[in-house]
């Protein structure tokens, strides 16, 4: 199990303000590594850059011995990442169908395609029996299965999660984590990031807290999970 | 894949069967000179509006500068069959590839801008446009163009505003279309999924502009003399307001909505007090009850017509 992605480094600033002061961070092959911290802390901001959605203003990012700081988004999709956006922006006035295929833009294996559409069905039942709908439609819960299912459809190494958990249910956050277990066993690296710090915690294999743009901690996620500090701070004491 | 062409050509079928009837109609003198005019000037929207619902509604890029592509295609065409005395074709074709790479120069730097943003800046680039033709003596300046031969007529605007919807429905089923309605839809999730939304927008935006510069050329050979006055901000508008009222997102909405407002204008002709009063009720009723416009996304297709009929029959 080698390094996937090695971040080293980077300052992003939105304008004049300094978002990510100088962060480094690594995710190995088949690991689920969480990013934690408080609002504005910059969790999204490093999701966004490692997609390519932002521009690192210094340091680097490189992806399987690839650099992919300042590739634009379209290129970095190729190289087998794959993100979930905030708020899930599925496309709201097409089918989940449309939108699974829209997942797949950039690959044109056809069968490929079907297979992974059948997978995507298999792991999300519900989208299956939506498949006509439009997705502006779906509930909540069912528009983070669809923008997993969408991202999954380009065939990713790595997924980039940010906030699943966000305006879900109790029940269906617990659904959606299981299913991010079940993604990553079945081979894909996941880079999580999550204002509910104890979901992200229980699934992960390692986790870095961030505050204000910088790594304050990181290590085991159940080590983490336990230390005073963090619980003080995220866990509710 | 093969029910969209039976659909394709039952459509095309219906369409040349209207094509024969209106033609037998005007020629037989049964339509005046009056309507034959005016179902010059409907094709001729439709173009305009189909086009530019392909930036507006598919791509949902603001535009409001359609009117200077089609200006672009008007002199150029009537440039080439007048000065050069190239075959109409030529002039057709000529007028737009000019529109379409101007479309293409301008959509690069300014396709960057969102919204409102981009309203503005393709506003002001048609109003640079129309100045720009409005100094240059070459083709008349302010005073216009003048002598261009009568070549426009009611055939080629027909069969061409045909081939113009055969091409951009073909464009938004493909799956350039669907990155189109993505970036529409969501540019950042677009983006995240692959597409370069750059190149989607510019190839939308000159797509649209390469038409309108076809209208602009049947627009300029179907009178005598055209001038800079034809091709304002307000020409702008008025074809946006035909995408919104037939429905952003939808080629039938703008095939409606060309043919409502034309046809409104043209019974209204009479009465040019009441006109715009009569026009601007209309539009706000509209936006009262369908935001949305006539059609909002939905397509009338033939076989959506047959299963209609059908269905109809079968309750009765």
């Amino acid at each position: 199990m080698g390094t996937m992605l090695t971040i080293n480094d980077i300052n992003v600033f939105y304008g004049a303000i300094h978002a990510i002061k100088g962060v480094s961070l690594e995710v190995n092959e088949g690991e689920i590594v969480t990013l934690i911290g408080a609002n504005g802390a910059g969790k999204s901001t490093i999701l966004r850059t490692i997609s390519g959605l932002l521009k690192p203003k210094t340091g680097s990012i490189q992806f399987e011995g690839q650099e992919i700081a300042g590739m634009p988004a379209h290129e970095i999709v190729k190289t087998g990442i794959s993100q979930v956006p905030e708020g899930r922006r599925i496309f709201a006035e097409m089918s989940v169908l449309e939108n699974l295929e829209l997942g797949a833009f950039t690959r044109k294996d056809k069968d490929g395609i079907k297979a992974d559409m059948e997978l995507v069905f298999e792991r999300f039942p519900r989208l299956k029996e939506r498949i006509g709908q439009l997705a502006g439609t779906l509930s909540g819960g069912e528009q983070q299965m669809l923008a997993m299912g969408r991202a999954l459809m380009s065939r990713p190494r790595l997924l980039l999660l940010d906030e699943p958990s966000m305006g879900l249910a109790p029940l269906l956050i617990k659904e959606i984590f299981t299913i991010i277990q079940d993604i990553n066993k079945t081979g894909t690296t996941v880079l999580l990031v999550e204002q509910n710090a104890n979901m992200a915690l229980s699934i992960a294999h390692r986790a870095y807290v961030l505050e204000t743009g910088r790594i304050t901690l990181s290590g085991d996620a159940k080590e983490l999970a336990a230390s005073d500090e963090v619980r003080k701070a995220y866990l509710g004491g | 894949m093969n029910l969209l062409r039976k659909n394709d050509l039952i459509m095309l079928g219906l369409s040349l069967v209207i094509f024969a009837i209106l033609q037998v109609l005007i020629t037989t003198k049964v339509l005046t000179s009056f309507w034959e005019l005016n179902l010059i000037i409907i094709g001729i929207n439709v173009i305009m509006a189909v086009s530019l619902n392909l930036i507006n509604g598919y791509t949902g890029q603001f535009s409001l500068g359609h009117a200077g592509f089609m200006a672009v295609g008007a002199y150029t065409g009537v440039v080439m069959t007048t000065f050069f005395h190239l075959p109409f074709i030529v002039a057709i074709i000529a007028g737009a590839v000019l529109a379409g790479l101007l479309g293409f120069l301008i959509g690069l730097p300014t396709l960057r801008l969102r919204g409102d943003y981009l309203a503005i800046a393709t506003l002001g680039l048609g109003e640079i446009i129309r100045i720009v033709i409005m100094n240059l003596d070459y083709v008349g300046g302010a005073a216009g163009f003048k002598g261009i031969t009568h070549h426009t007529n009611f055939a080629w605007v027909f069969l061409i505003m045909l081939f113009t919807l055969f091409v951009i429905k073909n464009f938004v089923n493909s799956s350039h279309g669907r990155a189109c309605i993505a970036i529409r839809e969501n540019e950042i999730a677009a983006e995240a999924m692959g597409i370069n939304t750059t190149k989607y927008k510019v190839m939308a935006f000159t797509i649209g502009a390469a038409f309108a510069g076809v209208a602009g050329c049947l627009f300029g050979h179907n009178f005598y003399i055209i001038s800079p006055g034809s091709f304002t901000f307000l020409a702008s508008f008025n074809y946006l307001i035909m995408v919104v009222m037939g429905g952003l997102g939808s080629i039938t909405g703008s095939i409606a909505g060309a043919f409502v407002v034309t046809f409104i204008s043209a019974v209204l002709a009479p009465w040019p007090e009441f006109r715009m009063i009569i026009y601007a009720l209309a539009l706000i009723l509209l936006m009262f009850y369908r935001p949305q416009g006539l059609f909002g996304y939905m397509e009338v297709t033939s076989m959506g017509i047959f299963r209609r009929i059908f269905k109809r029959g079968h309750e009765s």
